[in-house]
């Protein structure tokens, strides 16, 4: 290990991972799977559906272990749930019982801090991404886009080092998701967490990250990795107008087509 | 009744009519609507009393098996007023219930600790699920000479089987609804730092618990079932008892009017249920008031 550099925030060493399905048949998800995502630093994944883009991340949960290779977390290996690490999964994963504040409280309570604690910083962070009016109501009374900032609050509070989201943004309209984005690089640039971006939609991985890494049609491998050097800070609504988005656009698009269609001729089969 | 609301709302869909006026006019229709429901559940109701009391009079039916609504009238205020031959009704009334509650609370809770336990742990599920289909598949009256039996003719033979009544309908849904919860719930509990105990507690139990209550809202009459077939085989006191020894004298008015106390009572635990269940449930969406 570097003396004088701290340890990646997240590695994948030679990563495979194999289900057993129902029948009893061994199917491979990931295959000499390879990435490395730096402390601070925004990776995003995108690949065909069904790829095996969502086991990448149960992997570093620690929900999920590798059938081979391994996967480090600041420089150690996985040992079950890390707390530094936070998830926004793509379903509503918020527990409906619970009012918005008592979901935004429930990460504080259970690592054990005191209620009065959990309160004082679940009301700060239902501020931070404007929902400090809807503390007392309940999420099937909030629209898709509010849900997701409970969600992103929820997340937040924990203070994860790591943030792992799983198409957070997918379930929503176009216009709720570029103003999700906004308020997610502006958490993110204030809690210098590192992050992994799992999404199909090329455009939001370009929009959002530092490095888009494409992966093949299932078993999924890492296909090519893109360094994208857009200045920051973006502001994700104008950004794909820009003519450097659209040549970063086309070139990955490129390469992704490939395997979208591979995957596609597949599942026609 | 459909022919009227739509000629109401086509009606007041005249170009410049007000908001109010619309609304005034579902008002008015919502209130026409629930009194017809009304005057029909009513109208049904007595024109199936009158017609068995009618019967009964005109002798189409024999009144000595069928009994008449207004001998079984009479049989629930002459117990009502003066008692049973076998002492006053409310204290049958209070055993039979007595026993139904105390088998329907230690039931529901050995029902949902047992099923929330087998539906964390795998293993144990796997292992006791043979035991549980085979005891599930024995008839559960039969279990009532045994009990008597063994317990005796009191209390506690009929608690008894009130539980073995209620216990597997509430396991099952509590087992089922365990394992229906949703993973990425489970998940995001996990990741947000509960341990195996939090997790059950705030996200398993509670998810659960449209699951359970659903079978709550059943096993009170199972309870109550199970009380009433334990007194029939033997004991000293309750509903059942009168029944049975109305059976013995013939008193067809006399069984009748037992089960109508016994079909009030469980009209009433089912109305506390669903009190009891809209104010723990209040977090769920309500659902839009059907007013066409």
């Amino acid at each position: 290990m570097a003396v004088e550099r701290p340890a990646p925030a997240i590695e994948l060493i030679n990563v495979s991972r194999r289900f057993l399905s129902p029948t009893g048949k061994s199917l491979t998800a990931l295959r000499d799977f390879t990435m490395t995502v730096e402390r601070g630093e925004f990776v995003a994944v995108v690949g065909p559906t069904g790829c095996g883009k969502s086991t990448t991340l149960n992997l570093v949960t620690g929900l999920a272990s590798p059938s081979a290779g391994e996967v480090r977390v600041m420089g150690a290996p996985v040992k079950g749930i890390d707390p530094r690490i936070g998830f926004v999964f793509q379903t509503d994963a918020l527990f409906p019982w619970r009012t918005v504040i008592e979901n935004v409280m429930a990460g504080p309570l259970f690592r054990g801090k005191s209620k009065a604690q959990a309160e004082a910083s679940a009301r700060d962070w239902l501020a931070r991404v404007g929902l400090a009016r809807f503390a007392q109501h309940y999420p099937h009374q909030l629209s898709g886009g509010m849900r997701k900032r409970v969600a992103l609050a929820q997340t937040f509070i924990n203070g994860p080092e790591i943030l792992l989201m799983d198409e957070p943004f997918s379930a929503l309209d176009v216009q709720t998701r570029v103003l999700m984005h906004e308020e997610l690089l502006r958490l993110w640039s204030e809690a210098k967490a590192s992050v992994v971006f799992v999404t199909h939609d090329l455009e939001e991985a370009i929009a959002l990250a530092d490095k888009v890494y494409v992966l093949t049609a299932g078993p999924a491998t890492v296909k090519s990795v893109y360094t994208i050097d857009l200045p920051r800070p973006r502001v994700v609504a104008d950004i794909r107008y820009e003519q450097s988005f659209i040549d970063y656009s086309r070139t990955i698009w490129a390469d992704l087509k490939e395997e979208v269609e591979t995957s596609y001729a597949r599942a026609a089969a | 009744m459909t022919d009227a609301t739509v000629n109401i709302t086509t009606a007041s869909f005249r170009p410049g009519t007000s908001d109010a006026e619309i609304e005034a006019a579902a008002a008015k229709a919502a209130a026409r609507r629930r009194r017809t429901v009304t005057f029909w559940r009513l109208g049904i109701l007595i024109a199936f009393l009158s017609l068995w009391e009618i019967a009964g009079r005109m002798a189409w039916i024999d009144p000595f098996f069928y009994a008449m609504p207004s001998t079984i009238a009479g049989r629930l205020y002459e117990w009502i007023t003066e008692g049973t031959s076998e002492g006053p009704l409310w204290y049958h009334l209070y055993v039979t219930m007595e026993e139904s509650v105390l088998g329907f609370v230690t039931g529901s809770i050995a029902g949902i600790v047992i099923g929330v336990a087998l539906g964390r742990n795998r293993m144990a599920a796997d292992i006791f699920s043979v035991y549980i289909k085979v005891i599930n598949s024995i008839p559960r009256v039969v279990l009532a000479p045994i009990f008597i039996m063994i317990l005796g003719l009191g209390l506690a033979s009929k608690v008894a089987l009130a539980f073995v009544m209620v216990f597997f309908v509430v396991f099952h849904n509590a087992f089922q609804g365990v394992r229906e919860a949703d993973r990425a719930m489970i998940a995001n509990a996990r990741i947000l730092g509960a341990s195996d105990w939090q997790l059950t507690r705030s996200v398993i139990v509670p998810s659960a618990m449209s699951w359970i209550f659903a079978s709550l809202h059943v096993s009170f009459g199972f309870a109550i079932i199970g009380a009433i077939v334990g007194e029939f085989v033997g004991s000293r006191f309750g509903i059942g008892l009168l029944i049975n020894i109305a059976k013995g004298s013939f008193d067809a008015a006399g069984m009748y009017a037992a089960i109508v106390i016994v079909m009030v009572v469980a009209l009433g635990a089912e109305y506390l249920m669903t009190l009891v269940e809209s104010r723990l449930a209040k977090w769920r969406p309500q659902p839009l008031h059907e007013t066409q």
